[in-house]
């Protein structure tokens, strides 16, 4: 247990001291910790408050505002569903509620086995692709699932994340 | 010391080779629509084949040409022939492709979507003469599509870099800015302030110290235009706003991404770190006395960030909450340091206007509206896309010619512009100009360029829930008449939505919509009415049928809609801290 521990301290430290930025901030550090890990660990908030000489307050204060942020871990994978205009008018709800349902959630989050979060994404950034969905943050759109539309893509859809579900992991 | 004229030849040299050297040059559209589209799928499998065959190629990933519907795009261009553009390749389309035009010399045109450049194919039309391309006038798009984002010398081969080497070597900064002033360029992300005058306002603050803030925070859905010009030309934009700072005596850049969009912050770095090496950006550069720095700054997940005043917040590494003005930025911006925020496709202009003259800008488009529109058509069209029209242009002839119009013979009933804030804009307005101040009139907003088109099937009680939804979840809770109103429309909207609104909700989403305008810091909240309010005026027939008929017109609202709301205090669910002193 120490051990893990120990191991995600280290690890948070070196993404605090490898972070790209150049001028490193508490958002900084904190989006370089959920680069590493996937997530941030109340211990990060203790150490990215001491490595940006501020308080735990303000940590917490930043680490709760941006939506991106979780503080537990992340299933396997990561479905994200994009939920915008675009995409609700070229059927993204039809998506969502196929997609809570085959992974058995009313709502956005992780499934109880730890394999998959699923999450709702106010704009993914390919509108003309819509609706699209993310994939452990690959973009996918119905062009690339082979020109489908409506029922047949939601079916596509579902059998992705479906084998996600069941699938060996990516290890 | 770096000689420009050496690097611009240099630059032509390696171009030439590219373009008119003996090996095909397939370039592979690799913006966030390709990557949808499975871009890089197709490029490994187009590597493979290539070796698989030993055929000798250059494969370059460029960015988004604007035909995104056509995408995953693939350019072949071979020796002596147009370049051949080809539509929605697949992986498993590559072979063939290769076979029939690599190997062989049959240009496939069923595959074909059109050429470009010197000679005509047989069955093949010109990408000029395809309507979505003749209305065109692509001034900040310039490149786009048509050089690898991350080779500098072919940004520079293009005429990159000349107004940065002609304003450092023949202009006074006041030059630049009269130039920009001669131009009318008006800023394109959602404000419509004049470039020239908020940049006279920076060159007046002291300094040495100022910034020159690039933003691409880009929240609004339905608009990709600013992160399409990062990842298919980012020298542009870098080249804009080096002449931004030389315009104001700024000293340090900063390009402003949402973190998370791979592609435009791979490739600004890449970019930026190039125009470092080659005395682009650093101290005296290009051998003058000016030097200006850049960097990028990424932010988390927050709409509200994109404002002016919450993005420099951000910077600083706090929650993107906007500060109270005055202060304005160019007296105390970020980090306390007189700045300056403009939209990545004002900035995208500059390098243009620099090296044409501002007259010649001021020639393009309307009296109050000059140069062209970066405009993102999304929705129910036959050809959604990224283009660049000239202001001044209908929004009919847009959606009609432009973009194909609505597929399936069905009706346009609504456009919804300028990001959730900006509402919906009826059928019937589609005959007003492209133009900042006939569209306010119309109580529609350009704002970043954003058009998403909802053809008869949509209904506009189910549209103004969504964009309430998006309001609510993106507003920052600093202003409460925003955070709680917010709240509040997006329950009474649920209400008219499942048919259990009550008489008095008219009359009190009208309160709190007066009240949000009059007591929120930025435009979030000042705007946040709109949306239910633009719906109101032009679909009272819809809110009536929910209202009072107690029945969708359209069937929408009968379907669930899943939205995250009220899901800012999700750090409850966290594991209690173990607080130490």
């Amino acid at each position: 247990m120490t051990t893990n521990q120990d191991d995600q301290t280290q690890k948070i430290g070196e993404a605090l001291a490898n972070q790209s930025a150049r001028t490193v901030t508490v958002l900084s550090s904190l989006l370089a910790i959920e680069d590493a890990i996937g997530y941030i660990p109340p211990r990060a908030i203790e150490q990215v408050a001491a490595y940006t000489d501020s308080t735990i307050n303000d940590v917490w204060g930043v680490a709760s505002f941006y939506t991106n942020f979780r503080f537990t871990p992340p299933g396997e994978h990561t479905v994200e569903v994009c939920w915008g205009p675009t995409c609700h008018l070229l059927g993204a709800q039809e998506i969502l509620q196929a997609a809570l349902q085959a992974l058995g959630l009313s709502e956005e989050g992780d499934t109880p086995d730890g394999k998959i979060s699923l999450k709702y994404n106010t704009c993914l950034g390919a509108c003309s692709q819509g609706p699209v969905i993310s994939v452990d943050h690959k973009i996918i759109g119905p062009q690339a699932l082979g020109g489908l539309k409506g029922d047949a893509m939601v079916q596509r859809i579902i059998e992705i994340i479906s084998q996600l579900k069941t699938g060996a992991s990516n290890a | 010391m770096p000689d420009f004229e050496e690097l611009s030849q240099e630059s032509q040299r390696r171009f030439q080779e590219l373009e008119a050297g003996d090996k095909p040059w397939i370039r592979v559209g690799t913006a966030v629509c390709g990557e949808a589209a499975g871009a890089f799928q197709v490029i490994e499998a187009l590597n493979a084949e290539l070796d698989k065959r030993g055929i000798a190629a250059n494969v370059s990933a460029v960015g988004c040409l604007g035909l995104c519907y056509a995408e995953t795009l693939v350019d072949i261009l071979k020796p002596g022939k147009p370049r051949i553009f080809y539509k929605n390749v697949t992986p498993e389309m590559v072979p063939g492709l290769v076979e029939s035009y690599l190997v062989g010399d049959d240009p496939r045109q069923d595959l074909a979507l059109a050429s470009f450049g010197d000679g005509s194919l047989e069955g093949i039309p010109r990408l000029e003469d395809l309507p979505m391309w003749s209305r065109q006038v692509r001034i900040a798009l310039r490149n786009c599509g048509h050089i690898d984002p991350l080779d500098i010398y072919q940004y520079i081969a293009q005429g990159g870099y000349a107004a940065l080497n002609k304003a450092v070597t023949q202009m006074e900064p006041a030059d630049v800015i009269k130039e920009m002033q001669d131009s009318g360029l008006r800023g394109r992300g959602g404000a419509a302030f004049p470039t020239g005058t908020k940049w006279s306002f920076l060159a007046r603050s002291p300094g040495p110290l100022k910034y020159i803030l690039c933003n691409c925070e880009e929240g609004d859905p339905g608009a990709y235009n600013d992160k399409g010009i990062l990842e298919s030309d980012p020298h542009s934009l870098i080249e804009g706003a080096i002449l931004a700072g030389y315009a104001t005596s700024a000293s340090n850049g900063v390009v402003f991404i949402r973190h998370g969009h791979e592609g435009p912050i791979h490739r600004t770095m890449r970019a930026i770190e190039q125009a470092y090496e080659l005395g682009l950006l650093g101290d005296n550069i290009l051998g003058s006395a000016f030097s200006f720095h850049m960097e990028v700054s990424l932010t988390g997940d927050s709409y509200v960030a994109g404002e002016e005043t919450a993005l420099m917040e951000s910077i600083e590494g706090k929650r993107a909450m906007p500060r109270a003005r005055p202060p304005f930025p160019a007296a105390y911006g970020v980090w306390g340091i007189p700045s300056n925020i403009n939209n990545i496709k004002s900035l995208s202009y500059v390098s243009e206007i620099i090296s044409r003259g501002g007259e010649w800008f001021a020639g393009i488009g309307t009296e109050g509206s000059k140069g062209t529109a970066i405009l993102c058509l999304s929705g129910n069209i036959a050809l959604p896309g990224m283009i660049e029209v000239p202001m001044g242009i209908t929004l009919r002839e847009v959606i009609e010619d432009v973009v194909g119009g609505v597929p399936g013979g069905r009706k346009v009933k609504f456009l919804q512009t300028g990001g959730p804030l900006g509402g919906v804009l009826p059928a019937d307005q589609m005959d007003i100009e492209l133009d900042f101040g006939v569209m306010s009139q119309a109580g529609a907003i350009l704002g970043s360029g954003g058009i998403i088109v909802a053809d008869d099937r949509a209904c506009a009680v189910n549209m103004t829930r969504l964009l309430v939804a998006f309001c609510q979840y993106e507003s920052c809770g600093k202003c409460f008449p925003c955070r709680l109103g917010m709240t509040n429309l997006i329950e009474i909207l649920e209400r008219i939505a499942r048919f259990e609104s009550r008489p008095q909700d008219m009359e009190l989403m009208r309160t709190i919509g007066q009240n949000m305008a009059a007591g929120s810091l930025c435009g979030h909240g000042q705007l946040g009415w709109n949306p239910v309010q633009s719906a109101l005026r032009s679909f009272p027939g819809d809110f009536a049928a929910h209202m009072e008929e107690k029945r969708c017109p359209t069937g929408q609202c009968l379907a669930p809609v899943f939205t995250p709301q009220r899901t800012r205090s999700r750090w409850t669910s966290a594991q209690p801290l173990e607080l130490r002193f």
